[in-house]
């Protein structure tokens, strides 16, 4: 348990994030993605259950499509946790392994790991979950480039580590 | 927003109905998510594609500006299940086992195609292999392969997250 002073730190912080966040990432605010939780190379996120996302209409089962993005963004939130100094970065491939239908109705968490970091590239995985991280519905590894110096352009155009 | 749909909508006869009818657009009309992101499938010369349409709410860095990751995982993943939904002889409803997306070059603001091609059926799995690409589709800007579960009946669920 952290100090309650600590905790309220980390609260306005989260808050601070989710604003940075959603200003400058518009189809996280679409989704209504938001960070609840962040640590050293590490990130968990939450999309709201909502019937725009469904995929199959007639379980109301969210579509694959928003549990990737919701894995994209928050792999991509762990290594910018993981990063010395913050650098543009851009997703080089990810798989996302569909373990379970999501639960219609239900919110889904996701918690990504960076669990390498080099000088051009970023290794993630992580769960999608609703509240047993070790009960997933999808689990997902992504690697990501990380651009080298300001003004060269972005990564995802150059692509070769 | 918290309600599961209701399973009033017969996937499996519109699905029936629009390859009847030949109108690939009836396929994703019916499925919310692609709605909300704006896909769409569509015949172009004779091809079955997967269409998104450009808007603000997909872009993933305002910066350069980019489109969301997670947002072309979703055009290539949709485009796969319709692909075959389409070739396949029955109505079968793919369930995702697994997706590998890359990230070959930076999706600008403007309108993404997807190509979906089957290239293995067998009597459980199929693999499927997408490209999505802008103006010129000789450059690829995102590729994908993906395998699914093809059990016929109510085994197998269309958009399973």
């Amino acid at each position: 348990m952290s100090a309650p002073r600590d905790r309220a730190e980390q609260v306005a912080r989260l808050a601070q994030l989710n604003r940075q966040f959603h200003l400058v990432v518009p189809h996280n605010r679409a989704l209504g993605l938001e960070v609840v939780e962040f640590g050293d190379g590490d990130a968990r996120m939450r999309l709201p259950y909502s019937r725009d996302l469904v995929g199959n209409p007639d379980t109301g089962v969210l579509h694959g499509g928003a549990i990737t993005s919701l894995m994209d963004a928050c792999c991509g939130a762990a290594v910018f946790m993981k990063l010395p100094m913050p650098v543009p970065i851009a997703t080089l491939d990810l798989r996302i392994d569909y373990l379970r239908p999501a639960d219609p109705g239900r919110d889904v968490l996701a918690h990504a790991t960076c669990f390498r970091l080099t000088r051009n590239v970023a290794f993630v995985r992580g769960v999608a979950y609703h509240d047993d991280e070790a009960d997933p519905v999808a689990a997902a590894a992504g690697a990501f480039m990380l651009a080298t110096a300001p003004g060269r352009g972005s990564p995802r155009t150059r692509p070769s580590p | 927003m918290t309600e599961p749909c209701d399973r009033s909508t017969g996937l499996v006869e519109l699905i029936a109905e629009a390859k009847r009818t030949n109108q690939p657009g009836r396929l994703t009309d019916i499925v919310p998510y692609a709605r909300f992101m704006g896909l769409s499938m569509r015949h172009v010369a004779g091809e079955l594609l997967g269409h998104l349409t450009y808007a603000d709410m997909l872009i993933g860095n305002p910066a350069l500006p980019a489109l969301h990751g997670g947002a072309l995982g979703a055009l290539l993943e949709s485009t796969a299940i319709f692909q075959l939904l389409w070739e396949a002889e029955t109505v079968v409803l793919p369930k995702t086992i697994d997706i590998t997306v890359e990230y070959l070059r930076t999706g600008r603001p403007i309108d993404t195609w997807a190509k979906g091609i089957l290239t293995r059926q067998g009597r459980r799995v199929a693999n499927v292999r997408v490209e999505a690409w802008q103006e010129d589709r000789q450059r690829p800007i995102t590729i994908a392969h993906a395998h699914f579960l093809i059990l016929p009946g109510p085994e197998g669920e269309v958009g399973d997250a």
